[in-house]
């Protein structure tokens, strides 16, 4: 790599060529503050909190942007520049929604950070203020103007990553203001409720709603039999909210942390997972064997699914009719489970703990509810799960080794892959190329790497006896849009293909835990937490779906076969195609 | 389409017009703004159905085009009525007395600059110099141009308008 000679705060080093001044700093140590910066995702140095002094340059220059060059000079501490971050800090907070304590991102907010760091200790600027109303109609994303300080963090994340472009920056001048076109809710937008938005909103502008009430009320309610499930992301980030490292497995800690909490049972959604893979693999080999209507795409990720109802209408049939998960494991306790237990399903009641801000519309949705009870009562993120664990006072870095209860808290590897982008597809081969092959493939051949990874589309194809399986796998809606369009053009032809709404899939959901700029600019952490969930899966005895017992027994003993009868009543959902813009007559 | 709603057999002949002026940049680097442009020409304002029509074709997000719509103070997304009445807020004109002139118009008609009358029949419009600073306070009213202006004038003028 090429390497240029730079000074910076008086250091002289060498540093790649193709650098930012920032990247330079860093690499030298320096912490220079940003606010608006996110590196791969919006890096347009607008806030100006990352000035520095350039020797030879006439005004203090964007860090973030600026590109190192032979011999550059760089003072990144000037009284010049510490006065002009102080003063553009202080301009920001002036008219910023400042009710820090009652703030669901205080002590995880850059924006407060930013003001402890730069020693802001009275705000002089009493300016002119707003208070524009709340949008919080969307049952996943509560958006507060009045916090935003217009960074456009969301919108790049949005429109250049997702392909969505829900939001955008409206109006001009003291007015500018990130929302929906024409004021509309997010809920009467194309939003796809996918929350990546949260995710990298340095404040509390944009946050997922907070259901934890409607949670404390069920677990107080004697009437209740509350069942708490937990899809397989959760359990390797949750550890993030109570400081441990990245990547941190903590399974056992957070069955601990719910039992505490008085959850009747904690299951796990990965027993449900394998049931998808039984289902949707079988649709899968029906599909081929019969000449149905290919290529089959995963219907696991709510996100994908609202944005493929909106924007790929033409491709609902070949959405897999497989309920996710989580749905499917909502529908199995409130019949085969009810039954079972001789409970009164009407008296179930389920919480699905998830990495996502999407699943909370999909639990709303009126066709899943195959019971005659939504499958589903409410969706917590990881954050908010987080949030009660800390209210209950639990300590929980410090808890006995539990485990999920039996018999539908058993998941194979397959169900734990889910989690990470190329995962389900991984799960389907374990157990596709297991029937169609017809013989055992052992534990040595059972991990695609192929289909692993953060590639923002990945193809593989996978030999099966005398058959190939041409499979892809998207992550991230932009990719999947680019997917899409190869396919329509006729450019790529498939049997299978995954497609995961957020980058990295479940593990970096809009549910997770947030991590700041500093941290996910430089850390990838698709691939920290997925490293995780392989782990996982590696520990486990039982890594493929169809050998998973709590399977076996729901097939034997309620749905006879996979695409039963009774399999499509309570497993299986339909789609419908979604005007963009509603106009209202 | 909600712009389109016209009973007197004008309602195809918008959206032809409106489909002729996206095909004419369509292919064409930055065509968005010359196509709001004539299209506000066509419409009077660029409501939702407009603007949709225009994400659509020209493949850009609405968010995107709404932004654009809401930056320029040339777009706007209320209907002019019948009668626009642009009011020269200039600096002639402003200290010859407009602001009074605009309370007297926003009086008689019932409505804030901006916006329309309920019956469609009036509008009004703060807008920059027009150039004609020797008649300050000056305002228009379509191509009508009426100078020298006195609060106590308006109703008369208004008048006018009142039976066409």
């Amino acid at each position: 790599m090429e390497m240029v000679n730079i000074t910076i705060d008086n250091r002289k080093l060498q540093v790649p060529k193709d650098y930012t001044v920032l990247e330079a700093a860093r690499y030298a140590n320096i912490a220079i503050p940003t606010l608006c910066f996110l590196k791969d995702i919006n890096e347009i140095g607008a806030c100006r909190m990352c000035v520095v002094e350039i020797k030879g340059a006439r005004s203090l220059q964007a860090a973030c942007v600026y590109p190192v060059s032979e011999g550059l000079v760089i003072n990144t501490k000037s009284p010049a520049v510490r006065e002009a971050r102080k003063v553009t800090l202080e301009l920001i907070l002036s008219n910023h929604d400042r009710k820090c304590l009652t703030c669901v991102r205080s002590r995880n907010c850059e924006l407060q950070k930013l003001a402890e760091e730069l020693n802001i200790k009275d705000i002089r600027f009493e300016g002119e203020t707003y208070k524009l109303p709340l949008d919080n109609f969307s049952p996943s994303i509560v958006r507060d103007p009045n916090k935003c300080v217009l960074c456009r963090r969301c919108v790049s994340m949005c429109k250049n990553i997702q392909g969505v472009a829900a939001i955008d920056t409206n109006e001009r001048g003291f007015k500018t203001i990130v929302s929906p076109a024409f004021n509309k809710s997010l809920n009467e937008v194309p939003c796809t409720m996918c929350g990546q938005c949260i995710n990298v909103c340095p404040v509390g502008a944009l946050r997922e709603k907070d259901d934890t009430d409607k949670v404390w009320q069920a677990l107080e309610n004697p009437d209740l039999y509350v069942i708490a499930q937990t899809a397989p992301a959760v359990r390797v980030a949750l550890g993030e909210e109570f400081g441990m490292p990245i990547g941190t497995r903590v399974t056992s800690n957070m069955i601990a942390a719910l039992r505490r909490l008085g959850f009747n049972k904690v299951f796990d959604t990965d027993t449900a997972a394998d049931l998808t893979i039984m289902e949707e693999g079988t649709e899968l080999i029906n599909r081929i064997k019969n000449g149905g209507k290919l290529p089959l795409i995963t219907s696991c990720s709510p996100g994908w699914i609202k944005f493929c109802e909106h924007n790929y209408p033409e491709f609902l049939d070949n959405l897999s009719t497989c309920k996710s998960p989580h749905q499917m494991f909502g529908a199995v306790l409130k019949s085969y489970y009810a039954e079972k237990m001789g409970i009164d399903p009407a008296k179930i009641f389920v919480v699905s703990i998830m990495p996502c801000t999407a699943k909370k519309f999909e639990a709303q949705r009126p066709e899943l509810s195959s019971t005659g009870y939504p499958d589903v009562d409410v969706v917590l993120t990881t954050r908010e799960l987080a949030r009660m664990i800390r209210e209950a006072g639990i300590d929980f870095t410090n808890l006995p080794e539990r485990y999920f209860d039996d018999p539908m808290g058993k998941g194979s590897g397959a169900g734990v892959i889910f989690g990470a982008t190329g995962g389900v597809m991984e799960a389907a081969l374990r157990t596709v190329a297991e029937i169609l092959g017809g013989k055992p493939i052992d534990d040595d051949s059972l991990e695609y790497n192929e289909v692993r990874g953060v590639k923002g589309i990945k193809e593989a194809s996978i030999k099966i006896g005398d058959f190939t399986l041409k499979a892809a796998v998207a992550h991230g809606l932009g990719n999947a849009r680019r997917l899409l369009d190869r396919i329509k053009a006729g450019e790529a032809e498939y049997h299978f293909v995954e497609i995961m709404a957020c980058p990295g899939g479940c593990v970096n959901g809009g549910g997770q835990p947030i991590q700041p700029s500093e941290v996910r600019s430089w850390i990838d952490l698709r691939r920290e937490r997925a490293a995780a969930i392989y782990e996982e899966d590696r520990s486990l005895s039982i890594r493929k779906s169809h050998e998973n017992p709590a399977v076996k027994m729901l097939y034997s003993e309620y749905f006879g076969e996979p695409g039963s009868h009774k399999a499509h009543e309570l497993l299986h959902t339909h789609y419908t195609k979604r005007e963009n813009y509603p106009e209202n007559k | 389409m909600e712009a389109n709603n016209c009973c007197c057999g004008c309602v195809d002949e918008k959206a032809q017009k409106l489909q002729e002026i996206i095909e004419k940049y369509k292919n064409t680097k930055g065509a968005l703004i010359p196509v709001l442009h004539e299209a506000q020409e066509l419409y009077g304002y660029l409501p939702l159905s407009v603007q949709k029509k225009i994400s659509e074709e020209l493949d850009i997000p609405l968010t995107e085009i709404y932004g654009v719509v809401t930056f320029y103070t040339q777009f706007t997304l209320k209907p002019k009525g019948r009668y626009n009445i642009q009011l020269c807020m200039g600096t002639a004109c402003y200290v010859k007395g407009a602001e009074k002139i605009l309370e007297k118009l926003q009086e008689k008609l019932g409505i804030h600059v901006g916006d329309c009358t309920e019956d469609g029949k009036f509008s009004i419009e703060a807008c920059r110099c027009i150039g004609a600073c020797g008649l300050a306070p000056v305002m228009m009213i379509n191509d009508e141009v009426y100078g020298r202006l006195t609060p106590d004038q308006i109703e008369g003028i208004l008048d006018k308008y009142k039976d066409m």
